[in-house]
């Protein structure tokens, strides 16, 4: 491999003049910028924020708070290939740790850190997508996945030998992740295919070609009878944010696909954009149809840029043949283009206003609601924002139509899902399912007979128990974006919900108090309860401390982060209280007399004459 | 013509214009909902949440929130008494605020939003006691963030109403901060003069003036003797002279 060698500090200025011109100096582009700087340079340092500031007439410490907020952007220069160990729950239980631990040791680089010699940096990260072939790393843009100690000492060795991540790979997953411009060891994981999504046979075009013989009302009273609602997980009406969008005057409209797959435990997402991206393509197509939208934008999240070039492809190959550009499908006055834009580690850009705000080139904070993106979003233009799997389910709905749609899942919430499964089970992968199968039918499906808890939802979900597991996914009972984590009997609930915690405080933005400070105190807490230094007034504090960060939060984060402490508190009380100290000696349970008197012991070189019983001077 | 309305605040009836915030429609109706970041002449951010309110029900930021007619909005109430007071705990707990050794006492909003609410005696939060620099480098100006609360009062101040950018949010969730427009405050073009820096803009004792400290000795200030509301600011403009 041919070193490169490092730019002087002109060469470098140079460079980011280049950049900041390739995006015609516009401050909205400063995430394209920023993740061209840090994949040339390893890292954006103060100077190289100066000269970007310059260039877009903005002052540095905006860049800086750009540069400061993304895990992904680096004020310091790291090393030229960064390591970065999913950290999940399911990537831990099957051993993310020791896979952290061992690249560290091979590779001389502490765990958040850089060599010495500037070659590797190694960091976790929240999640990476991957925790059905877990542990997974993404080493550069490369994945590699079922990490094993023997495989990554192999790994290491080649890297300290010059391999380029790229050519760490041995063999290609299933499907298009072999395709030339993925050339990933990513599986699709697909265990079973439904009706609407998953299914052979699906035509390229045919959603596009019958939704152009009708007319946009008609579009959006097709897709309102389908009864389709955002698979995301909030699951909002789309036909109703569809309406909203085009009937909000505007000089423009923008149609935005959210595939910010984050939350913890799911990857369905990751499955649609590598089979099915021309039907989600499709769905944007028609989105902008119904709307009147010019241009749209592709979120792919930044942990996802493996699958980039072969995105770029679908879009350019559509151009090609007339589905996508001007005039589209030799429609006069028909024309919508979309650019993709790539994240930059950070969960908060899932949600839908958060998103646009990195779109706009700023930082991944939610925006005030009202007004909400439908009326006024990117660029402050309406903006329709549907997760991967509604615009593939909306392409499917204009070519077979609501009522087919509508004949899938429960009355309330119609067609199928696609569920991410992982976890302690045989059969880990992703299942296209009608809504309102119950959890204990979706168990049976992926072999998890030892399950003893279900979180449904990823850690913003529920979790619940083994006599829980009747219940329905679905919008009426337990609603998931996808997201479904199994765990055996031999899992510990409490280390769960602590790590999903720290998950939250990890990604809260920190724009609000109560998701910024709150999730903080939680976790403080629940430490406690582990370390059994917690009575049962700590249940109170923990359940009053959980609602006043879900009631007054601005977003759904903070909405939602308390779930995990709440939902056990409700599902696993004996989890608790195996853990809580009854006040047998008086003082508060927090306080540990025997830890207190412990210093005072060593100090005093003798025992205490009050806390000691058997304390005999003699 | 912009449309007029009612609407209801505990049991008040207030009225409002069409595009009216809660916030505005209640402080043009003399009815005070507790706020820290949110402050006359700047863009509402709804960020501290100490403005909550229910909303037909429904729990919103009453300074980004629009009016809407016939509503009934709880603001005072047991329920959202306790999330205020829980969240300006938080925000005691988050940074160093020693009241004592504060030149901001009896000028500062937290502690008069801290009386006001009731908050008496040590709470049940953990401290985080961050250890952050200060920065003393400007001849006029000292800059402690250990006592910021992240209302972003100075950032909207010095992009909005002095154009300079000097302000920004730094980093994200606990570790968030607010930074400066190069490596020190000293290096930057603000200026005494500016509004971010104006002893009303800083509701805590982060931003301090040189040379201007204790201008009224503590316990002659305005919240001293009157609780935080409608028509008390934090500083008598006389006072400050």
């Amino acid at each position: 491999m041919a070193v490169k060698q490092p730019m002087n500090d002109q060469e470098r200025v140079a460079f980011i003049d280049q950049v900041c011109r390739r995006y015609q100096f516009d401050r909205s582009r400063l995430m394209d910028i920023l993740l061209d700087i840090q994949a040339e340079l390893n890292g954006i340092e103060a100077p190289l924020m100066e000269a970007v500031a310059q260039r877009l007439s903005i002052t540095r410490v905006e860049v800086e708070g750009m540069v400061s907020f993304y895990a992904f952007f680096s004020a310091h220069r790291q090393g030229e290939i960064v390591i970065r160990v999913s950290n999940d729950i399911v990537d831990r239980h099957a051993g993310a740790e020791e896979v952290a631990r061992i690249f560290s040791e091979e590779l001389q680089t502490p765990i958040g850190g850089d060599s010495e010699d500037g070659r590797f940096s190694l960091e976790f990260i929240p999640f990476l997508g991957m925790s059905d072939q877990a542990p997974a790393a993404m080493i550069g843009a490369t994945i590699l996945t079922r990490l094993t100690p023997e495989k990554v000492r192999t790994i290491c060795a080649r890297l300290k030998s010059g391999v380029a991540p790229s050519d760490l790979i041995e063999h290609y997953g299933d499907g298009n992740n072999a395709h030339p411009l993925v050339c990933a060891e990513v599986e699709n994981g697909i265990r079973q295919r439904g009706d609407v999504l998953l299914c052979e046979g699906i035509v390229d075009g045919a959603a596009l070609d019958s939704a152009l013989r009708r007319t946009p009302d008609d579009l959006l009273a097709e897709l309102s009878e389908s009864g389709l609602t955002g698979r995301g997980g909030a699951g909002f009406p789309t036909a109703r944010k569809w309406r909203v969008a085009a009937d909000t005057a505007a000089e423009r409209r923008y149609v935005v696909c959210n595939a910010d797959e984050g939350e913890p435990g799911t990857f369905k997402d990751r499955v649609l954009l590598t089979e099915r991206a021309d039907l989600m393509v499709e769905g944007m197509t028609i989105a902008a149809y119904v709307i009147g939208a010019e241009a749209g934008i592709i979120y792919l999240r930044g942990e996802y840029a493996y699958l980039r070039a072969y995105l770029e492809d679908v879009l350019r190959q559509r151009r090609e043949r007339g589905l996508l550009g001007e005039t589209i499908a030799g429609r006069e006055g028909f024309d919508f283009d979309i650019r993709i834009q790539l994240g930059a580690g950070a969960y908060i850009c899932g949600e839908e206003s958060a998103l646009l705000s990195s779109c706009e080139g700023l930082r991944g904070e939610p925006k005030n609601r009202p007004p909400f993106p439908v009326e006024s979003g990117y660029l402050g233009y309406p903006t329709v924002v549907d997760n991967v799997e509604t615009f593939c389910c909306a392409a499917r709905i204009m070519e077979l139509g609501g009522a087919w749609f509508g004949g899938f899942g429960t009355g309330r919430t119609t067609g199928t899902k696609l569920f991410s499964v992982s976890g302690d089970c045989a059969r880990p992968g992703v299942y296209e399912l009608p809504f309102g199968i119950t959890v204990q039918d979706l168990l049976d499906l992926v072999e998890a007979p030892d399950a003893a808890a279900v979180q449904v939802g990823g850690p913003s979900g529920q979790m619940i128990n083994s006599g829980q597991f009747e219940r329905r996914l679905c919008l009426e009972d337990l609603p998931t974006g996808g997201s479904v984590m199994v765990f055996s009997l031999h899992r510990n609930i409490l280390e769960i919900v602590d790590h999903f915690l720290e998950f939250f405080v990890e990604e809260s933005c920190g724009y609000c108090t109560p998701c910024r400070v709150g999730n903080v105190f939680l976790k403080k807490r629940i430490e406690k309860v582990r370390k059994g230094l917690c009575g049962a007034e700590d249940l109170g504090y923990l359940q009053e401390l959980g609602k006043t960060i879900s009631m007054t939060s601005r977003c759904g984060l903070g909405l939602t982060s308390p779930n995990p402490v709440i939902s056990t508190i409700r599902n696993f009380p004996l989890v608790y209280a195996a853990l809580l100290k009854s006040n047998g000696d008086g003082l508060e349970p927090s306080f540990d007399i025997q830890h207190a008197l412990e210093e005072s012991r060593r100090l005093a070189k003798r025992r205490s004459m009050i806390y000691d019983p058997t304390y005999d001077d003699a | 013509m912009s449309k007029e309305f009612t609407f209801e605040i505990d049991g008040r009836l207030v009225k409002a214009v069409q595009g009216d915030t809660i916030m505005q429609a209640a402080d043009a109706a003399g009815v005070y909902i507790p706020r820290l970041c949110d402050t006359e002449g700047l863009e509402p951010q709804g960020s501290c949440r100490v403005c909550v309110v229910k909303q037909n029900g429904r729990s919103v930021s009453a300074c980004t929130q629009p009016a809407i007619a016939d509503s009934k909005v709880e603001n005072e109430t047991e329920e959202i008494q306790g999330y205020r007071r829980n969240l300006v705990r938080m925000l005691y707990h988050e940074g160093n605020h020693l009241c004592p050794i504060c030149e901001a006492s009896g000028r500062c909003e937290l502690q008069a939003m801290g009386y006001r609410l009731g908050i008496t005696q040590a709470t049940k939060y953990p401290y985080l006691q961050p250890v952050r620099p200060v920065d003393a480098s400007h001849p006029d100006i000292v800059l402690d963030t250990n006592r910021c609360i992240f209302c972003g009062r100075c950032i909207r101040a010095s992009r909005d109403i002095d154009g300079k950018h000097v302000f920004e949010y730094v980093g994200r969730g606990i570790h968030k901060r607010v930074g400066v427009n190069g490596d020190r405050l000293a290096q930057t073009n603000v200026e005494l003069t500016d509004r971010a820096i104006d002893l009303a803009t800083c509701p805590v004792g982060c931003i301090i003036q040189k040379g201007k400290g204790f201008f009224a000795p503590i316990g002659q200030r305005q919240f001293d003797h009157k609780p935080i509301s409608l028509g008390v600011a934090a500083v008598d403009p006389e006072e400050a002279e």
